[in-house]
């Protein structure tokens, strides 16, 4: 099977206030069309290594690798262009931009990619705001919809530009359980219809057992 | 790789929901420039104004003939003496005329020279203004009206009356404004003049010139050179004075020591005449750039504050941006054309607003006495002010966006969606 994202030895040290190994000798992957999830508990380091695989954070050792490319050691630019075109990303706080409407906050990452016309990137947002159905809060200010509806936008928003692999770090964490289903059939549904490859980070339980795999973590290691 | 118009519509988005600190950021430049704006032209209109004042009245290069005794006596001539340490007392002016030798052929030359655009020959004669009984002692210049026009704006000076009539009247006279109203007489009128030599002329009063210096206006008149000349009886080619206008004033110095060696005569150059009057034109500058930068950095300060206070609400922004692809690059230029924007949109209305109370000033009644033209405050409307001052506004807002734009390229996306 192939792997979508591949780590090799990664190590990470905290310095402030005093010397901490958080992420000790992690090497694993995450086959394409894999659904995982990262449990653990608080400061077990799930966070972080996630931070580490989105290529937003670049102070560690070890080897990472996206569709069998090594990017550690790359400049920052190119990380930015791989985050916008090939890693879609959900956070706990929806995290969207408050003054822009809802498609606007979709088309985002596709305009900053830069790859197609303005019209292509609108049809195609609005594609993704169909699938998850949301179409109809398209001209909404971000700032005016629901917890459980902008974490749909972020969905979307993530999805924009067909990333090889969605991340979350805790998606579900900030919603009630009718949401968190919710969430969790679309990422579900994201796997089985568009083979998209998902790692998720999460506290809750139920929601890691539906998963393909669980990866369980415990003071900056996987458990095997 | 720079996605300008992506760029360019955030920052817009920005400032319009910031609608309210946007316009006083953008409202502390229109300050500023439309401060500097005003201060400049109004300030330049007046050193132009004064300069002119000094300018119109003396000429670029003053030729005369200079009454002083001769630099080698005849005793060091003598070449028995010539070992010897030779005292001389009672020293006189050497025997000579007040005429410049050869006035009309200098005059000739002066005409032919491409640095000249002007030169006037001039007669100063020592005359007595006859009222009654009472000798007022003073001047009368015989001069060719035309052309001091010309170079001097003469006819500026002449308050009631005009140059076209005096150059007509073959014995007509401008009268100094102090002696028409000493003498109590007016434009038609006849004043009698008596030379040194005690022959009385009838002259008809023409008009009426005022320079607005008290000492001039209440002992000089103005007459046409032959009638002068035919007064003192004397040749036509007797002038004293020779006044010469350039085109460019900064080679007066050298082409006044030219002449003199050139014509053996003395020449006077403007700057040798005037020293102190650029001092005082440069300080005024000063003063006026030194109030306007003030100005304009302390609408620097405001842009920089209020962007600083944006970057701090825009902190979570600023990370999901960064998150879904943006450089750090991308965030910087995001808030330096929100800056920018600000610059642009403050310093054209501040060029507005500046031009708007130059305007208002130009048309405020202005009555002085020593310029009878002048009705308003002075102006200037030069363009390059308001280059100046939109490139100035541009400047300070990108320097004021500079620091608070580079914090925000370098802010840590992680730290913040982590909220540690």
């Amino acid at each position: 099977m192939e792997y979508v994202l591949e780590t090799k030895n990664i190590n990470k040290h905290f310095y402030k206030p005093k010397d901490f190994h958080v992420l000790k000798d992690i090497s694993f992957g995450v086959k394409v069309g894999e659904f995982a999830s990262i449990m653990g508990k608080s400061g077990s380091g799930k966070s972080t290594l996630l931070y580490i695989l989105s290529t937003m954070d670049t102070e560690y050792t070890g080897e990472l690798y996206l569709n069998h490319e090594l990017v550690t050691g790359k400049p920052h630019q190119d990380f930015s262009r791989i985050r916008n075109k090939h890693i879609g990303f959900v956070f706990q706080f929806h995290y969207l931009l408050s003054e822009f409407s809802v498609l606007e906050n979709v088309m985002l990452p596709a305009k900053k990619l830069n790859e197609k016309s303005h019209a292509d990137i609108e049809r195609d947002a609005m594609q993704k705001l169909e699938m998850l159905k949301i179409d109809y809060l398209a001209n909404q200010r971000a700032s005016r919809i629901s917890g459980g509806e902008k974490q749909r936008v972020a969905i979307a928003r993530a999805l924009i530009n067909n990333p090889i692999i969605l991340m979350g770090d805790e998606p579900t964490g900030n919603l009630d359980s009718h949401n968190a289903d919710n969430v969790f059939n679309i990422f579900k549904k994201l796997k089985e219809e568009e083979g998209l490859s998902l790692l998720i980070v999460t506290h809750d339980e139920d929601f890691a057992k539906r998963t393909d795999r669980i990866i369980q973590m415990e003071d900056g290691r996987i458990i095997p | 790789m720079i996605n300008w118009p992506v760029i360019l519509n955030i920052a817009k988005t920005h400032l319009v929901t910031k609608m309210k600190s946007s316009a006083t950021a953008a409202l502390g430049v229109t300050f500023g420039i439309g401060a500097y704006i005003t201060l400049i032209s109004f300030m330049t209109g007046l050193n132009e104004m004064l300069d002119g004042l000094v300018l119109n009245q003396t000429p670029h290069i003053h030729l005369y003939n200079e009454i002083e005794p001769s630099e080698t006596q005849p005793v060091s001539l003598y070449d028995e003496f010539k070992n010897s340490f030779n005292i001389v007392h009672s020293i006189k002016p050497r025997q000579s005329q007040k005429k410049i030798h050869n006035a009309l052929p200098i005059l000739k030359y002066l005409k032919k020279d491409k640095e000249v655009k002007g030169a006037t020959p001039q007669l100063r004669a020592q005359i007595f203004y006859l009222s009654g009984s009472i000798d007022l002692s003073g001047n009368l210049v015989g001069v060719d009206i035309m052309e001091e026009t010309r170079l001097s704006s003469m006819d500026d000076y002449i308050i009631q009356g005009t140059p076209e009539a005096l150059k007509n009247t073959e014995n007509g006279i401008i009268l100094g404004s102090g002696l028409a109203e000493k003498m109590s007489l007016s434009v038609g009128e006849r004043v009698q003049i008596s030379t040194v030599g005690g022959d009385i002329f009838p002259l008809k009063i023409v008009g009426i010139y005022q320079s607005g210096v008290a000492d001039v206006d209440n002992i000089q008149s103005y007459a046409n050179l032959k009638t002068v000349q035919r007064i003192m009886g004397e040749a036509q080619n007797y002038i004293t004075d020779i006044n010469i206008r350039l085109y460019d004033i900064t080679l007066a110095p050298t082409l006044a020591k030219r002449l003199q060696k050139q014509f053996a005569i003395k020449a006077t150059d403007i700057n040798e005449a005037n020293a102190q009057f650029e001092t005082g034109s440069n300080i005024r500058d000063l003063i006026t750039y030194a109030v306007s930068i003030t100005l304009l950095i302390v609408a620097g300060f405001g842009i920089y504050n209020i962007l600083n206070m944006l970057i701090y609400e825009k902190m979570k922004d600023i990370a999901i941006l960064k998150a879904i692809g943006f450089s750090g690059l991308d965030v910087q230029l995001i808030f330096i054309s929100q800056a920018m924007m600000i610059g642009l949109v403050g310093g054209v209305l501040g060029l507005i607003v500046g031009y708007g109370l130059a305007r208002l000033i130009d048309n405020v009644a202005f009555e002085t006495s020593a310029l009878p033209t002048i009705t308003t405050y002075p102006i200037s409307y030069n363009i390059g002010y308001y280059v100046i001052g939109i490139a100035f506004a541009l400047l300070s807002t990108f320097i004021a966006g500079w620091f608070p734009s580079a914090k925000a390229r370098r802010i840590d996306p992680v730290r913040i969606i982590r909220g540690t």
